[in-house]
């Protein structure tokens, strides 16, 4: 938890030396509280009160960063536990379960599939994060040889999951350079696990089911100096899950309890658990398998729940065709906020009928928001029009204004002397009959 | 080492809240159904109790949809073109209660009448002993010539009349108050704009065990951060002892989901969004599932398959932990 400047100060050496800039020591920590200066600038402070600010400036749920050639995966530094609070940061990394008893090209061709999977959503490409590899067979060669078909197509980062330690150490071998996550620590295997993890640089995932167990092996992992950890609550239930994962983070955000201060990996077997997992605070997810129909609406969901609520999404502008249009259909003028955008597209969508959708830049916000704020105005269409060659599209110049905004049709003309500038309904789901008439 | 477990204190409590009346009660329905009633945020059985699961409704019409998804109307087969028919295979899939939309028009396309929409109102009742919901087709005007008519003809029955909006609810309130039914408050994605509905419906004189909240929802990709987060806020001001947030929410994911793009094209669309069934019925489960981690108290729901997935996760997620 930050501490106060009053709490600073007692840990400075209170000589109002200044050397570090600043008329006296109070005033030095008054700044590091408003995080306006650096605990370097002071040449006096004592290393026992340095490991104290060091401790009280780190975050409550530490960040974890998974890494391989050209990827990382990051997880931790949350700050609150309802998204309409500030926002929620990391979006939890969705892994592809892979386990190693399956001959080595079928797991070369999961892999590749997992690898070669994007899709795009309101202008933004999304991908699947990694693998994990388990361990059924128990035999290092085996799991070594099937991490060397996932890593012969795809170099996405990869969770290592195996009961027997030696299994684990021939996989990270392999994963020279990487910073690789090893599944799971517990009350027996604790010891070599940690000194497996130092050894190689990789995170570890410390499994539990109760808060006790987890907090208890943290503690004792942490001792033998490694601290990039994950947490697997292991539940019975989604009700199990739920509740571990709630108290978790109450935990760290609201005790600053720092033995629970890591964040959680959940192994969902289906895709529901996967919704609770991005929903309630996984840092990372393991999907059971692969399928696309499943990974595009879980990767939408992840988006639109880290979303930040004072920045909602926008649509890139330009000019969308919808139904295929002609040079004889109608263009449709909306801003760029992504649900005014689909309400429109949807309908427009839905009516079978075909029509050009001119997305103006209105700073992601709604029709009328952006016509109070100024930032959908004449002006703003016509520069819109010209700049994404709309006239070049259409020989019959019609441009429909959303019914909202009907007021602009004068000065729109005034912009545009060769389009006729037409007035549409107020509302997007009057849109189809509107259009069979225009 | 032993962990504290962290529970929240809450002052308030959302309201448990009937809808249907058996005869015992001056209806007809066989059972009633009870939502609401929680005193902690959404299944957090350590902290407080949640006395009532959430349910499950299934959407029905009261005549074959023109602009449903074929995927919907295969599931349903012939029933879609009885309303008696689909109520008592929809009552077979597990529900606990039936939402009965009414059309805006007729098959022949001249505009629903109320005999027309008693008719099918008194057929759902008929084959079913499940509560119900009735929904107009969603104009302010025609919603009050329909349901007032529903209302008055199933007098006693505590049906859930929708949608009761600031454009229509004085009607709507009027004739719930007068025959004993309930109405579904619908306000889009603005915790004010809920309350403030909720106010204007107890000044009229119906109390608040006889209303429903729904905040409105979108379905995933199509704005749902908005509704759960609205959710999740009306949720927080119930617990904190607001007393015009402390009603049960309904939300209707099977209407939000099955009217995206992805639920409702096979055709021609990213090979990336694979089969399109299973990612249609996961666009509805997945939106409901979201939601009622959010709070939701009823989902209305249209596919079978996403009933048994969601009535499945809500099993789980009412088991009490040891």
């Amino acid at each position: 938890m930050a501490l106060s400047g009053i709490q600073i100060y007692k840990l400075l050496p209170q000589t109002n030396c200044k050397d570090c800039g600043f008329p006296t020591c109070l005033a030095f920590a008054m700044k590091l509280a408003a995080k306006q200066a650096e605990l370097s600038a002071c040449p006096h402070v004592s290393e026992a009160s340095k490991a104290q600010l060091a401790e009280s400036a780190a975050p409550p749920i530490r960040l974890v960063s998974l890494k391989s050639n050209g990827f990382e995966v990051k997880a931790g530094n949350e700050v609150v536990l309802f998204r309409h609070e500030k926002t929620f940061y990391h979006r939890p990394g969705l892994f592809v379960k892979i386990s190693d008893d399956q001959p080595v090209e079928t797991i070369r061709q999961l892999a590749a599939a997992v690898e070669a999977y994007s899709t795009n959503y309101v202008g933004i490409d999304l991908n699947l994060d990694g693998f994990v590899l388990l361990s059924v067979s128990g035999d290092a060669d085996c799991f070594a040889g099937s991490l060397a078909a996932v890593r012969s197509v795809s170099h996405k980062p990869v969770i290592l999951s195996a009961a027997s330690p030696a299994v684990l150490e021939a996989g990270l071998k392999a994963l020279d350079g990487e910073r690789a996550l090893i599944h799971a620590a517990n009350a027996e295997n604790w010891e070599v696990l940690a000194s497996l993890a130092k050894d190689y640089s990789a995170a570890l995932a410390v499994q539990g089911s109760s808060l006790d167990e987890l907090a208890d092996l943290t503690e004792k992992i942490k001792g033998k100096g490694v601290e990039d950890l994950v947490l697997d609550p292991v539940a019975d239930s989604m009700a199990d899950w739920l509740a571990l994962s709630t108290q978790i983070r109450r935990l760290a955000l609201k005790k600053n309890f720092r033995a629970l201060g890591y964040p959680l990996i959940s192994f969902a077997d289906n895709a529901e658990e996967a919704v609770q997992g991005i929903t309630k605070y996984a840092g990372f997810i393991v999907l059971p398998e692969f399928a696309p129909e499943t990974a595009y609406p879980l990767l939408v969901l992840r988006e639109n729940i880290y979303t930040d609520p004072q920045k909602p999404i926008q649509v890139q502008p330009g000019l969308y065709e919808i139904n295929n249009p002609t040079a004889e259909s109608p263009v449709l003028v909306t801003t760029n906020f992504s649900i005014t955008y689909f309400s429109v597209a949807n309908e427009v969508e839905g009516s079978g009928l075909p029509a050009w959708l001119l997305v103006t830049d209105a700073e992601g916000m709604s029709v009328l928001t952006a016509w109070a704020a100024g930032k959908f105005d004449a002006e703003r269409i016509a520069k819109a029009v010209k700049a994404f060659n709309v006239g070049d599209k259409v020989n019959q110049k019609r441009l429909v204004l959303p019914g909202h905004v009907a007021v602009l049709s004068g000065e729109l003309e005034g912009e545009l002397p060769d389009w006729e500038i037409r007035v549409g309904p107020r509302e997007a789901v009057d849109l189809p009959k509107f259009l069979k008439i225009i | 080492m032993p962990v504290e477990i962290p529970k929240d204190k809450w002052s308030g409590q959302v309201r448990a809240i009937t809808i249907g009346a058996t005869a015992a009660e001056g209806g007809t329905r066989s059972r009633t159904v009870t939502v609401g009633g929680e005193k902690t945020l959404p299944f957090l059985h350590f902290e407080g109790e949640t006395p009532h699961r959430p349910v499950i409704a299934l959407e029905i019409r009261d005549r074959k949809p023109d602009d449903w998804s074929a995927l919907l109307l295969d599931a349903w087969g012939e029933a879609v073109n009885d309303p008696g028919a689909w109520a008592k295979a929809a009552e077979a899939t597990g529900v606990d209660l039936i939402q009965l939309s009414l059309s805006a028009t007729l098959a022949d396309g001249s505009p629903n009448t109320p005999a027309a929409a008693v008719a099918a109102t008194k057929a759902v009742l008929g084959a079913t002993g499940l509560p119900l919901i009735v929904f107009g087709p969603g104009q302010a005007e025609l919603d009050n010539e329909l349901l007032v008519a529903v209302a008055e003809a199933t007098k006693g029955e505590r049906l859930l009349l929708g949608i009761c909006e600031d454009k229509n609810y004085r009607t709507i309130v009027a004739t719930a108050l007068a025959n004993g039914h309930l109405v579904n408050a619908r306000t889009p994605m603005d915790v004010n704009l809920a309350k403030q509905l909720n106010i204007l419906i107890t000044d009229m004189g119906l109390p608040l065990e006889r209303v429903i909240m729904d905040p409105t929802t979108g379905a995933l990709g199509y704005g749902i951060e908005y509704g759960y987060s609205v959710m999740e806020r009306l949720r927080l001001a119930a617990l904190q002892g607001d007393s015009m947030t402390q009603l049960p929410m309904l939300v209707t994911p099977g209407f939000e989901a099955w009217k995206t793009k992805e639920a409702k094209v096979g055709e021609g669309v990213p090979p990336d969004w694979g089969d399109w069934l299973r990612r249609s019925i996961n666009w509805e489960t997945l939106t409901a599932i979201t939601l009622i981690e959010s709070g939701a108290n009823i989902v209305v729901l249209r596919h079978p398959e996403s009933v048994r997935r969601v009535r499945t996760a809500i099993d789980e997620l009412m088991l009490v932990p040891a």
